[in-house]
């Protein structure tokens, strides 16, 4: 057992992180890493087409948020959502064949990878157009409170997305009608390829913001699974008891270019290999051997994961294209896309 | 039979909706406590208090991003939009997100809600509150867009708006919120994509909607008693779904289609209605099919230059005389 004690602030967490959940927490990093890695490969290949956003690097805030959250409750996500839907349980396969653009797809082929969706698992939308999800997720909140089913939404962004009229827009409402949801901004430092501190009017992008909308600081070590998870049970539990919505600023660091077209030149070396020490599953995995984890047992789990990601791959690679007859459905909710007589 | 403005009729639709059903919640700019700047949304606050009738910041994005959220997730919300022309600032919800999430989703996510707003010029307000952008609605698949030219139509068609399980863009005419109709008792119910005769006539086919209605059956009478051509009015009532059929078989009737459009001439949905018949009824033509239209500008404030650029009856009678002659 260890006590979470990443440096963050407006926070002090007591909360106790037992082995099976710090288990389940490294279980579930590698596998998102292992995952967006063969995702790439398999672009490298030619078979995943398209663009498409990884998360390497800023695994932990999804891991962790996927343990916290309860059944019910709704994720919204950004076009780098491939982490985010994972961490809802959906299966690996059906997300490796959207990417792929196959029958068998989440989505069979309609969405691609920037729209991962699956309701029933509480994975409410992967939004491409920067800052549309943080009022779409208000409304999900607002049907929350309305019907008193105490589910949260959590919507996750970067921090390039504080500085679009959306985000304020949605804060705000939020706040004044105290709805459950948690705001988390995956500060990652860079919006596409700019430097977010070239073109924000203040330091931390979202924490520093949050005292406009009456909200408290709220910055957490975004590579410490421990650090997020506990932070978000509290943000949570305090959504579910009507306490209204909280901004988490999580620091982190996306450790590949923007979008697979993009190598990340425009970042210092220096800097890179700074977060690449701080990557959050060798320092996870560092700090459950410490205290006491077997190395075999987490062995074990890294086999067990790619084994998992290949049978992924297989089943993905064996779906065929999509039907054509698709195109025209499910415009409308009568499933087709008529739109006269 | 009660008689009702098609601004009162507005209260009367969001009313009768409400009292069905618990999942229907309204929500806008001043609309609650001081009754929408129209005061079409008056006493709504009082009937089902501020949980289901909400004030909100001017926020069009937050606005339309909750009700699309609250749709998503088992409720059925009415947002309003005060002027269409701010569309512009929320189209992001509207285009991208609206109209695109249950394709994207291959049918996973239903958008049950309607938008509601006041459409279009004839009061003075300039270019930026008189719009009609029903053909921006169009351009975007995956919208409905109904436009009521009664009070009796404004109540069928947003039940049926509401009860639709699609993004409705509910369009109402500014100019038309002080005219004033008959309306049955009870529950009023219409279906989206039936358009309504509204004059019979031999002679010529008028195809509107909305604010033009009026307007294009007042046209009817002056060219009938004056020149004796009698023209069938057909008020097409929703853009999509379009009664195509409606439009087609009064065209292969009168031979002649004219449509009288308030949105400005590019793009225009009397474009989209002038290719249905060319394409599929050309033969039945007996002359070219005409648009009335507002010109392709931005609209002027002053009464006398407003005047000279949205149809008017005198501009609708001149144009079929001298195209039928
Ligand atoms: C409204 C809008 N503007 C611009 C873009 C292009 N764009 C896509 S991602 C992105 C950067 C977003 O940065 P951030 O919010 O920090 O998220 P990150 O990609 O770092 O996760 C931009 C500018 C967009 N999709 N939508
Ligand atoms: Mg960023």
């Amino acid at each position: 057992m260890t006590l979470a004690n990443a440096a963050h602030e407006g926070f002090q967490h007591n909360l106790v992180i037992d082995r099976d959940l710090q288990i389940k927490l490294y279980r579930r990093m590698v596998e998102l890493r292992q995952f967006e890695k063969r995702a790439y490969d398999l672009f490298l290949q030619g078979l995943v087409k398209g663009t498409s956003h990884l998360s390497l690097g800023q695994e932990a805030i999804s891991a962790a948020f996927g343990e916290a959250m309860q059944q019910g409750d709704w994720t919204f996500a950004t076009y780098r959502g491939h982490a985010h839907t994972l961490s809802r349980g959906v299966p690996m396969a059906p997300v490796m064949a959207e990417l792929m653009g196959r029958a068998d797809g989440l989505m069979a082929g309609k969405g691609g990878s920037m729209h991962l969706t699956s309701v029933e698992h509480g994975m409410m939308g992967s939004y491409a157009i920067v800052g549309a999800h943080l009022p779409i997720a208000i409304g999900a909140a607002f049907s929350s409170k309305y019907r008193n089913s105490h589910q949260v939404a959590v919507c996750f962004f970067g921090d390039g997305t504080t500085n679009i009229g959306a985000f304020h827009e949605a804060l705000n409402l939020a706040a004044i009608w105290k709805l459950p949801v948690v705001f988390v901004c995956e500060n990652n430092l860079y919006m596409e390829y700019t430097s977010i501190y070239d073109v924000t009017a203040v330091e931390h992008p979202a924490a520093d913001r949050a005292s406009a909308y009456g909200l408290e600081r709220l910055i957490v070590d975004g590579n410490d699974p421990d650090a997020v998870y506990s932070m978000a049970i509290d943000r949570l539990s305090r959504a579910r008891n009507g306490e209204g919505p909280s901004l988490i600023e999580a620091l982190t660091y996306r450790q590949t270019g923007h979008s697979r077209a993009d190598p990340g030149k425009y970042r210092p070396d220096e800097e890179v290999a700074r977060w690449l020490e701080k990557d959050p599953i060798t320092t996870y995995r560092a700090r459950l051997v410490v205290n006491g984890a077997s190395g075999a047992l987490l062995d074990q789990i890294d086999g067990e994961v790619m084994a998992e990601v290949d049978r992924a791959t297989e089943q993905a690679k064996a779906s065929g294209p999509p039907p054509v007859e698709l195109v025209m459905k499910d415009v409308w909710s009568d499933g087709g896309s008529g739109w006269r007589n | 039979m009660a008689q009702l403005s098609y601004r009162e009729a507005v209260g009367a639709a969001i009313a009768q909706e409400m009292r069905r059903d618990e999942s229907v919640v309204f929500l806008g700019e001043d609309v609650a406590a001081a009754g929408g700047v129209f005061k079409a949304t008056s006493g709504l606050l009082e009937e089902f208090g501020p949980r289901r009738v909400l004030d909100t910041p001017i926020s069009e994005q937050a606005i339309l991003g909750t009700v699309m959220g609250a749709a998503m997730t088992g409720l059925r919300p009415i947002a309003e939009i005060m002027y269409s022309d701010f569309f512009a600032v929320c189209w992001d919800l509207v285009a991208n997100q609206m109209a695109k999430t249950r394709y994207m989703t291959n049918g996973q996510v239903s958008l049950p809600l309607v938008i509601r707003t006041g459409n279009g010029g004839g009061l003075r307000f300039g270019a930026q509150h008189s719009q009609s952008i029903e053909n921006w609605a169009m351009a975007v698949p995956g919208l409905k867009v109904v436009m009521p030219s009664t009070p009796e139509d404004l109540i069928g068609l947003f039940a049926a708006s509401v009860r639709d399980n699609d993004p409705v863009l509910f369009l109402e005419s500014k100019s038309l919120y002080a005219s004033k109709d008959e309306i049955p008792e009870g529950e009023i119910v219409h279906r989206l994509g039936e358009a309504k005769i509204k004059r019979v006539g031999s002679d010529a086919t008028i195809v509107t909607i909305g604010a033009m209605v009026p307007r294009a059956l007042e046209a009817a009478e002056l060219l009938s008693s004056g020149q004796g051509i009698d023209c069938e009015v057909i008020d097409i009532r929703s853009l999509v779904p379009l009664d195509a059929k409606a439009i087609l078989e009064s065209v292969a009737k009168t031979s002649r289609l004219f449509t009288v459009e308030e949105n400005p001439r590019l793009c225009g949905w009397g474009a989209e209605v002038a290719s249905i018949v060319a394409d599929e009824i050309f033969y039945d033509l007996d002359g070219p099919i005409v648009r009335i239209t507002t010109p392709h500008i931005p609209l002027p404030a002053a009464a006398e230059l407003e005047d000279e650029t949205i149809p008017s009856v005198a501009k609708i009678v001149d144009v079929i005389k001298g195209r039928m002659g």
